[in-house]
């Protein structure tokens, strides 16, 4: 971690970038910014090679043959793989989420390889997308509140061995496995299906990276009403019945 | 061009006056103009009705994700240059309410019809249009719609066979995937602000370069064709190099962009650009859209904004700080429940200017503008947002059923 600046990358905008993913990189970047914490972003287009000095990644969801180009291109670049060996921090959501397991399935029907980063393989579901309001109870490890989101996708995602439950569902689809579950993390690494995006909902999750990335158990606060208000509003949508 | 000696059959005649019956019957419901129900009863006794219709007419078909409804108005009125016109020019884009357009339209010469971008190719199979303007396509409610880029691949596969001109904007990578399998374009240079739904090659899925306003492949070499027509700033240029000057009442950078894939459209059917765009000078709201209304005492300008791109072309149009802007925001089915898509927006755009905020999703547009480090007012709704709001005309957008919503609150 450099003592100057938060590095934040963010991984491919131009493929993994359909459901406001880049809201995920512009909380985290102003919620360091107002604890004076200053960031350099980077946008690395699949043309580009992946640094590896970061210390957050974000990748994004995107469509099925984006995911399917966007998988064989960070395997083929590694970066991203040799910056999680250097301890960086890694947030992916949906089709992101799914290129960082083992292997999904990718638009030709196919098993895709992902790039090994978290104990998870993904299928495709049959019949409706899971579409709508989720909420879910974030691992208690990581001390953080309630998860409210939008799962828009057909994923289905096992967890392996070394990959733990990000959140256990109180209501929505997640993973999709039926087990309650839904997406997934190690020491630096998470995946989810939520998006929101998912950081514009739980501004904690932003938080938490940030003190990962910095190494430190807390943050001075920020006025979080709009936040707390958005939260609320969701978390009623989702537990009332539609 | 086209025949009108042959008749409607009995049958078609029976299920035009069968459509129209149903529709006065929803109208006296006080259930909207009964264009949708009227056009579903008469399909339903003559389901080849629309081609039938068509059949009398030179047809030309527009669609888009962003810009068909104005577009349609725009040739529509270009095309009376040349005779009598029928259209769905209230927005009823689907074969319903594509059909009760055109049954009312027994005298036309010219058809010009708005089609919702996932039936393009049905109808255009159906009314064997003469031309095709494709003006733009863009993400548009995630939560239902299809892909994009599979958007452009169904438009692709349905138009190769199509024998109608096609009038594409050369200057959209997925618009000219659709387009270029097609026998007969005309290309015409008519601008994109929004870029973020076409960075991948839609042939290869190569990274596209794109240096100023040019586009291209350097994998496969897919890339923008030459223009024939072009939109240079308050002008257009026609195939021969003239420039024809474009006044509208309409505003924005999109809608001189309407207006050229309009005057190349025009030029298909025998019409001058330059009387076709004296022509359009006549459209002046659409549908409510761009309407200048007075409300609680206020003006207010209404502008429709239904997905990222549409947002951009929004924010290029509207008067400068310090003119006071309200943001309306839904999620309801038409609008897509998915709200992600106003993180593709750049709100930083609005700095200076006071924000109000309503709509069924103010929550998610304050932690959004918030994020963007802006000021911002949230309101319980559009009489508290005009009374909050610093003198001045103001600016709302709105998204789809928001838009509506305002409507009615204006009783425009």
């Amino acid at each position: 971690m450099s003592e100057s600046s938060l590095r934040l990358v963010w991984v491919y905008p131009d493929l993994l970038s359909t459901y406001g993913d880049q809201g995920n990189a512009l909380v985290v970047e102003r919620r360091a910014l107002q604890r004076r914490v200053p960031v350099t972003r980077v946008d690395v287009r699949s043309d580009q090679p992946v640094p590896t000095s970061g210390d957050i990644y974000l990748i994004g969801g995107g469509e099925d043959r984006p995911q399917r180009l966007a998988a064989e291109r960070l395997r083929r670049d590694g970066g991203l793989n040799r910056a999680v060996a250097n301890g960086a921090i890694v947030f992916s959501v949906c089709a992101g989420y799914q290129i960082l397991g083992h292997e999904f399935v990718n638009d030709l029907g196919r098993p895709e390889p992902g790039l090994g980063l978290l104990d998870v393989v993904s299928t495709r579901g049959e019949g409706a997308r899971c579409v709508g309001d989720v909420l879910a109870d974030i691992d208690p490890q990581l001390g953080l509140p309630p998860l409210t989101g939008f799962e828009n996708h057909q994923g289905i995602t096992h967890l392996g061995r070394t990959a733990r439950p990000f959140a256990r569902l109180r209501i929505g689809r997640g993973n999709g496995t039926g087990d309650g579950t839904e997406g997934a993390f190690n020491d630096t690494v998470f995946g989810t299906y939520m998006h929101g995006p998912v950081m514009a909902r739980n501004p904690h999750i932003a938080d938490m990276l940030i003190k990962l990335a910095l190494d430190v158990n807390a943050l001075p606060p920020t006025d979080d009403r709009w936040y707390d208000a958005l939260r609320a509003e969701r978390i009623a949508a989702a537990t009332q019945p539609a | 061009m086209a025949g009108k000696s042959e008749p409607l059959t009995p049958r078609a005649k029976l299920a035009v006056t069968a459509g129209k019956a149903a529709a006065a019957v929803s109208r006296a419901a006080g259930k909207g103009s009964g264009s949708v129900i009227g056009g579903k009863v008469a399909l339903r006794l003559d389901p080849d009705l629309l081609a039938r219709l068509a059949r009398h007419l030179d047809v030309v078909l527009v669609s888009a994700t962003n810009g068909k409804t104005t577009t349609t108005r725009l040739l529509a009125e270009a095309l009376r240059a040349g005779g009598p016109v029928v259209s769905n020019a209230l927005g009823a884009n689907m074969p319903a309410g594509i059909t009760s357009a055109l049954a009312g339209g027994s005298d036309a010469r010219f058809g010009v019809i708005e089609v919702d971008e996932k039936y393009l190719a049905g109808v255009a199979r159906d009314v064997a249009p003469k031309a095709i303007a494709l003006l733009n396509l863009s993400r548009d409610q995630l939560d239902r719609a299809a892909e994009t880029r599979m958007l452009a691949e169904k438009w692709r596969e349905g138009l190769a066979g199509v024998e109608a001109i096609i009038i594409a904007n050369a200057d959209d990578p997925l618009i000219t995937w659709a387009a270029s399998s097609s026998p007969t374009v005309v290309w015409v240079a008519a601008g994109q602000s929004w870029k973020d739904d076409a960075w991948s090659c839609p042939s290869c899925g190569g990274v596209l370069q794109r240096p100023g306003d040019d586009w291209y492949c350097a994998e496969c070499g897919f890339r923008r064709p030459t223009p024939t027509w072009a939109l240079s700033g308050d002008h257009v240029v026609d195939p021969y190099g003239v420039a024809w000057p474009i006044h509208l009442q309409l505003p924005g950078r999109a809608n001189k962009s309407n207006a050229a894939v309009s005057a190349a459209a025009a030029a298909a059917f025998g019409i001058d650009p330059k009387v076709a765009l004296e022509r359009m000078y006549k459209v002046q709201a659409v549908a409510g859209r761009y309407d200048v209304v007075t409300f609680q005492q206020r003006e207010l300008r209404l502008l429709l904004a239904k997905n990222p791109a549409g947002w951009l072309e929004t924010f290029s149009l509207i008067d400068g700080p310090p003119t006071p802007v309200v943001l309306s925001v839904n999620a309801r089915g038409a609008d897509g429940t998915d709200t992600s898509w106003l993180w593709d927006v750049d709100y930083t755009r609005l700095a200076g200017h006071p924000i109000m905020v309503i709509g069924d999703r103010k929550l998610d547009l304050a932690v959004r503008l918030e994020v963007a480090g802006l000021q911002f007012t949230v309101c319980a709704d559009l009489d508290e947002a005009v009374r909050t709001a610093p003198p001045g005309r103001i600016e709302t957008i709105a998204n789809y059923t928001a838009f509506q919503d305002l409507r009615r609150r204006v009783g425009n």
